[in-house]
């Protein structure tokens, strides 16, 4: 009887998780193309040569859009990151003319960026950088690839590969610049483009890359997929500037503490093997 | 916590101090000698996890104040800042982070222990009660500590949760403007947040500290749920139940940890990156796991009174578990249907958790109505007829003969 009870209950448990699993698979967005960047998983470290790419990229196209609020120059030639040598920083900073002040006399004045400096906005506020983008002003990148969630898979699918793979920020943005299509049934709207991977498929982004619109130092050929995974990459690195950091002392941690664990575990048996439990 | 000076220690300092304030004595009678049951199993390290975990909230806690700034306009850049600028700060917001997922985690783990075995029982009354309002009061800390970093499901959680009180009829508007201190969530919300979030995990170790003097006066209950008859019953906390409580907290520590470092924000929700914005609403409002089953509760009632009334009732209804649940026998081990029942609510609880997580609507929300109605019927009705109608299995005559029973 008990028994019968119990299997009943788990069938009809069962049913309610297939009957509830059609209204969820059903979304406004696509699934991010799956990459396998280098900086997933527990050992995963940033690619230097991509880091650096991805900068160019970034530099080059996306800053006169977007702000990186939270990169400074000097972050460029630290340890964990694109690694540029801190000459190499310096005159990437110097590139830029940051507004400073006041002086003596009170004169706000421009001078050449320095390691210390922020990466400047494009825009001065919020209503300009709306202004200029048919309304729609485009995000802050430094956390872009935290603040974007990859995968739309139902609930029983996602928590575990989630787990693995992470919430496919990378692989989001990835697409995202990669993935403009023509819209279906030839259907235009005023000031948006088409993009499936955008929730809602209409973007106010125009499509940003176009093939060689930079020119890799590296000779790697500068195709929209390669470039779209290297800022990829680099907007990683900027969102989690201590991910390396983050896994070494992390490795360190979990190897001594598993040790302690180990001994610990024959401490307790030593000590119960005396009375009868 | 009575007993005076009764030790003789060898060192003389300890004698000194000791003959005018007790401490000595007290930790050797409460924390080495104190007889505890023989039987206990693993399930009974999740109190002393638990309190681990306040442990670190606290630390953690206490050195990000250092480094945060409580302002609408600064709070979120000064969160990026501990992240990015200051020593190891990524560490210890991402510690405080998942501490607060992996101490609730223990907690409930606790909790549905103390369900099981029956430890709400005569004479642990006051020890469960004190239970449930660290559980409250845990909540409240977590609900405002998350709304600190001030990022979008940070200010939209302020915004639903504070809502909820209007609910309540003629003062409701005025209890939730003088919850915001305005009229709307912003900076003043925001800093008594702040304050209180600072606040409570001070009144949580005071209280825990009441839960163990309250667990000290009977006694640990035990897995068959039958009272020390003899000495033969229990052994010294130290070093048996101390060296077997740091064992099960390294194994804990070392899952959250994991966390920590592999996949921080993981437990957390995307969009909570993204600064708080007013005039943009996100397309799901989710609070963290450990208030899906609440949050399911509350939606899965149309009314929105009625659901603000059912999620606090979920809570309030612990108080009285005690005097709901008649049967004399502490253990399931000894009650064979109310088992099934017990483990029909667990099930119940997970599936409250998934259903907080969907959309209101459709499948989800006649799922999240069944579980909300068997949770209170496990309470109201399934424990209360079972305790006179079941008849439990014979048990063991002492603690001791249990445990050779099992050789
Ligand atoms: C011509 C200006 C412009 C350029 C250049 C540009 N963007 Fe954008 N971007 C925008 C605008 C405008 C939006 C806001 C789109 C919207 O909300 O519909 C946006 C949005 C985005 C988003 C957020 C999408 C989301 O999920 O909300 C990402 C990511 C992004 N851009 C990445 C990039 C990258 C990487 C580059 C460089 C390769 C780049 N953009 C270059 C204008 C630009
Ligand atoms: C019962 C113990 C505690 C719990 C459950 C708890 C819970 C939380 C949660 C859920 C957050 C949001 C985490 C995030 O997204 O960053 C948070 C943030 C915060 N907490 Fe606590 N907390 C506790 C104790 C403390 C204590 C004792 C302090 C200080 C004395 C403190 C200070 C802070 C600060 C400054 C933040 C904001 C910084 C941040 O976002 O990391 N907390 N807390």
């Amino acid at each position: 009887m008990k028994n019968r009870i119990v299997r009943m209950l788990a069938v009809a448990g069962l049913g309610l998780g297939l009957l509830a699993a059609p209204a969820q698979a059903a979304g406004l967005q696509e699934n991010a193309e799956e990459h396998a960047f280098s900086f997933e998983g527990p050992f995963g470290q940033f690619d230097r040569a991509q880091l650096q790419r991805g900068w160019e990229v970034f530099r080059q196209v996306c800053s006169s859009c977007h702000s990186l609020n939270y990169l400074r120059f000097r972050n460029l030639a630290e340890p964990g990151g694109p690694e540029f040598t801190v000459e190499q920083a310096k005159a990437f900073a110097s590139q830029y003319d940051i507004t400073d002040g006041p002086d003596e006399n009170g004169e706000m004045f421009t001078r050449p960026g320095r390691l210390s400096d922020a990466f400047p906005a494009p825009y001065p506020n919020e209503q300009a950088a709306k202004a200029a983008n048919n309304g729609a002003a485009p995000p802050d990148l430094s956390l872009i690839v935290k603040g974007r969630e990859g995968w739309y898979y139902p609930w029983y699918i996602s928590p575990v590969l989630k787990l693995f793979k992470g919430n496919g920020g990378p692989e989001y943005v990835r697409s995202l610049l990669s993935g403009y299509t023509d819209p279906p049934h030839g259907e235009e709207r005023e000031g948006l483009n088409y993009n499936p991977y955008f929730p809602g498929h209409w973007i106010a982004m125009p499509p940003p890359l176009s093939d060689d619109a930079v020119e890799y130092k590296d000779g790697t050929p500068a195709t929209v997929k390669q470039m779209a995974t290297d800022v990829a990459a680099f907007l990683a690195w900027v969102a989690m500037p201590k991910m390396e950091e983050r896994k070494r002392i992390g490795l360190m941690t979990m190897l001594y503490l598993g040790l302690f664990t180990l001994l610990m575990y024959l401490v307790k048996r030593a000590i119960w093997s005396r009375v009868e439990h | 916590m009575s007993s005076h000076a009764s030790y003789e220690f060898s060192n003389p300092v300890v004698r000194w101090i000791d003959s005018r304030l007790p401490v000595f004595s007290l930790m050797k009678a409460q924390a080495m000698d104190f007889p505890t049951p023989r039987n206990l199993n693993y399930w009974w390290t999740f109190g002393g996890i638990a309190a681990t975990m306040l442990v670190i909230q606290l630390i953690t806690g206490i050195v990000l104040v250092m480094h945060f700034t409580p302002h609408v306009d600064l709070a979120f850049d000064s969160v990026e800042k501990i992240m990015r600028d200051v020593n190891y700060g990524w560490l210890l917001r991402w510690l405080h982070a998942n501490g607060a997922a992996f101490f609730f985690l223990a907690v409930y783990i606790h909790i549905f222990r103390g369900l099981y075995y029956g430890s709400y029982k005569a004479p642990r009354e006051i020890l469960w009660m004190i239970g449930v309002i660290i559980l409250i009061a845990m909540m409240a800390t977590a609900f405002m500590g998350y709304v600190l970093p001030w990022g979008q499901m940070s200010y939209w959680a302020a915004v639903v949760i504070t809502n909820l009180f209007s609910a309540i009829p003629v003062v409701g508007e005025t209890i939730v403007q003088w919850l915001w201190g305005g009229f709307s969530v912003d900076n003043p919300t925001l800093q008594r947040f702040f304050s209180l979030h600072y606040l409570l995990p001070f009144v949580l170790a005071a209280l825990v500290f009441l839960h163990i003097w309250a667990l000290h006066v009977p006694g640990n209950n035990n897995p068959d749920g039958i009272d020390v008859k003899s000495e033969q019953d229990t052994l010294p906390f130290h070093p048996y139940y101390t060296m077997k409580d740091l064992f099960a907290i390294l194994v804990f520590l070392l899952v959250y940890l994991a966390f920590v470092f592999y996949s921080p924000w993981y437990m957390g929700h995307a969009i909570n990156f993204v600064k708080a914005n007013p005039l943009v609403t996100p397309a799901h409002i989710v609070p963290e796991w450990y208030f899906l089953p609440q949050y399911a509760m509350l939606r899965a009632v149309p009314d929105k009174l009625g659901g603000v009334i059912v999620m606090f009732a979920s809570l309030i209804i612990l108080f009285f578990l005690p005097w709901l649940d008649r049967s004399k026998v502490r253990s399931l081990r000894y009650r064979p249907v109310t088992r099934i029942f017990f483990w029909l609510f667990a099930i119940t609880c997970v599936v409250l958790g998934i259903a907080g997580a969907q959309p209101a609507e459709g499948v989800w929300l006649l799922v999240a109505r069944i579980a909300t109605i068997y949770y209170f019927a496990y309470f109201l009705v399934i424990l209360p007829l079972l305790g006179k109608l079941e008849k439990p299995k014979p048990m063991p005559a002492s603690i001791t003969e249990a445990v050779m029973q099992k050789h």
